[in-house]
């Protein structure tokens, strides 16, 4: 494991308005596309080194409250704070710094085609000027991580949508962000390719303690990641014993636009709301 | 098409121009700030300056060979076909060889700007970009703007030139007319107004050009179709807006110079 990708999560409260609040928090956050509400009254915290784990069937709001959370998209009403800043009526100039501690992975990976995976890894180290010796030493530790540094002079339309996926997750966590937020990272994926990808998650989520948002519409891929656990030692992942469940992993459950649930796995998979208790069966 | 009430109409096109005119005043001001993307400037000048000379070349010659040839057979009438290098220079100068130049690289620049643009916001590369902490407009459209005006320039003083040497070449070989009487009609003709006029043009152009380039390819929705239709809007919106500014540069040089 690379020191500054295994460190990442450590510098996690630099420059944070509050260090001990949440670190991402959506208070009453209203959101409509050509008149059709998307998002309503959406309220919940992401503390520090949790990973939340999104659900929700398709089209009820998951992506647009991803984006919200970076500032691509802004809300009709309502309050973000990330790090403690509100970012709803923060200068697109400050969202820039801002984003500089968020890495994204995108639903399709959203690769630069005309760039190689190096100069796709390393895209936000040469935006900061950071000398090209150490960004492509950086860009190799980051690609390790993904299991990919073989492919670091490929383009991505040489590459498998699995590969993509993962040269996306090292472009998000290059530059050791101290939050990452995972839209859909197995959307698409076979499973033997989805699990390779939940594993990466699982890794960072462990060996970094990096907080994260991760969207799956894969029951199976949330319920890998809760009861999942990485060791360092096989440098593998695997179940947690005894049935254990991941303290660090909650959940929230959209649908049709509203919070249907906010909380732990446990509280989850006990919930006794019929639509719930269906929409997990 | 939908139909959409005469209200809702008017509000998305003056908020169309709304986003239009802040794009290019940020495209604009850009440069006035850090950080600025030479490399970029520099790829676009050869993507859109080099890449569109063999173009240039070939419409500036042909239209400066027909402008010979068709004005000729009417000078002829009048005697004065030795006046045949005075109205191919100054039409090349002051209108035809920016116009054409404009329309040409606005059929090869604004398109290639609109669906490079257009393909990079529907697969969310454009949001990845802004998520990666780059603004879009400075790393995309300000290096086309500046790329665009300073290369048209150029293109248009070559277009002047070979338009020129197309119509010495039908002059001298089809028209038996006297190489050195030609180039010193043509001389002649020109004006300091003439050749301000005709390269004050190309910068307005320029600016039309990759501004509605950029513009439609950034708003871009709709996948694939998509960027089909913005690339086609880029296309017939700058070559409209070219030679609608054409007419008001025309008239205010008129103006201005009294020619």
């Amino acid at each position: 494991m690379p020191i500054d990708l295994a460190n990442a999560g450590l510098s996690s409260n630099r420059g944070d308005a509050d260090p001990a609040g949440p670190v991402v928090a959506y208070k009453d956050v209203s959101i409509s596309f050509d008149g059709k509400p998307v998002l309503e009254k959406i309220s919940f915290t992401v503390q520090r080194a949790e990973t939340r784990i999104i659900l929700g069937p398709a089209g009820c709001g998951k992506s647009v409250l991803m984006k919200l959370a970076n500032g691509l998209l802004r809300p009709d009403s309502g309050t973000i704070e990330v790090f403690g800043q509100e970012i709803t009526t923060m200068p697109e100039k400050s969202l820039f710094k801002l984003r500089a501690r968020i890495g994204m992975v995108f639903q399709e990976s959203a690769l630069f085609d005309s760039l190689s995976v190096e100069d796709n890894v390393a895209y936000r180290l040469h935006e900061d000027g950071v000398p090209e010796d150490e960004a492509h030493k950086r860009v190799v530790e980051a690609l390790q991580f993904v299991e990919l540094e073989h492919a670091i002079a490929k383009f991505p339309s040489e590459l498998s949508g699995g590969m993509r996926r993962r040269v996306s997750i090292a472009r998000a966590i290059i530059s050791s962000p101290d939050l990452i937020l995972y839209d859909s990272p197995t959307g698409g994926l076979d499973p033997i390719t989805s699990t390779t990808i939940i594993e990466l998650v699982v890794k960072q989520r462990d060996v970094s303690h990096t907080t994260s948002l991760l969207i799956t519409h894969r029951l199976q891929d949330a319920f890998v990641l809760a009861r999942n656990r990485f060791n360092p030692e096989t440098g593998k992942m695997e179940l947690i014993p005894n049935n254990g469940i991941d303290d660090s992993t909650k959940f929230l459950v959209l649908n049709e636009g509203k919070v249907v649930f906010d909380g732990t796995t446990e509280a989850l998979v006990h919930s006794t709301d019929p639509w719930l208790k269906e929409y997990i069966s | 098409m939908p139909f959409v009430s005469p209200e809702e109409f008017a509000k998305e096109k003056i908020a169309a121009v709304q986003d239009y005119a802040l794009l290019s005043w940020h495209a604009v001001s850009n440069i006035f700030s850090r950080p600025r993307y030479w490399p970029d400037i520099f790829t676009q000048m050869d993507s859109i300056g080099f890449g569109s000379l063999p173009i240039v070349i070939l419409t500036g010659f042909f239209t400066g060979c027909v402008l010979a040839l068709q004005s000729a057979t009417s000078l002829q009438a009048f005697g004065a076909i030795s006046m045949t290098g005075n109205l191919v220079a100054l039409s090349m100068v002051k209108e035809l060889g920016p116009v054409l130049t404009g329309l040409m690289i606005s059929g090869r620049n604004a398109s290639g700007m609109a669906s490079e643009l257009g393909s990079m916001k529907v697969t969310e590369q454009i949001d990845a970009m802004r998520a990666l902490g780059t603004d879009p407009i400075r790393k995309l459209v300000t290096p086309r703007l500046y790329a665009t005006v300073f290369m048209l320039f150029f293109l248009t003083i070559v277009a002047d030139a070979v338009g020129i040497a197309g119509g010495a070449l039908v002059s001298v070989t089809l028209l038996g007319l006297n190489a050195s009487s030609y180039f010193h009609t043509s001389y002649r003709a020109l004006a300091y107004g003439d050749v301000v006029q005709g390269l004050t043009k190309p910068l307005f152009s320029g600016f039309i050009i990759a501004t509605v380039g950029c513009y439609f390819g950034l708003k871009t929705k709709g996948g694939t179709q998509g960027v089909g239709r913005s690339t086609t809007q880029a296309v017939v919106v700058s070559s409209v807006f070219i030679i609608i500014v054409d007419f008001i540069v025309s008239r205010a040089m008129i103006g201005i110079f009294g020619r």
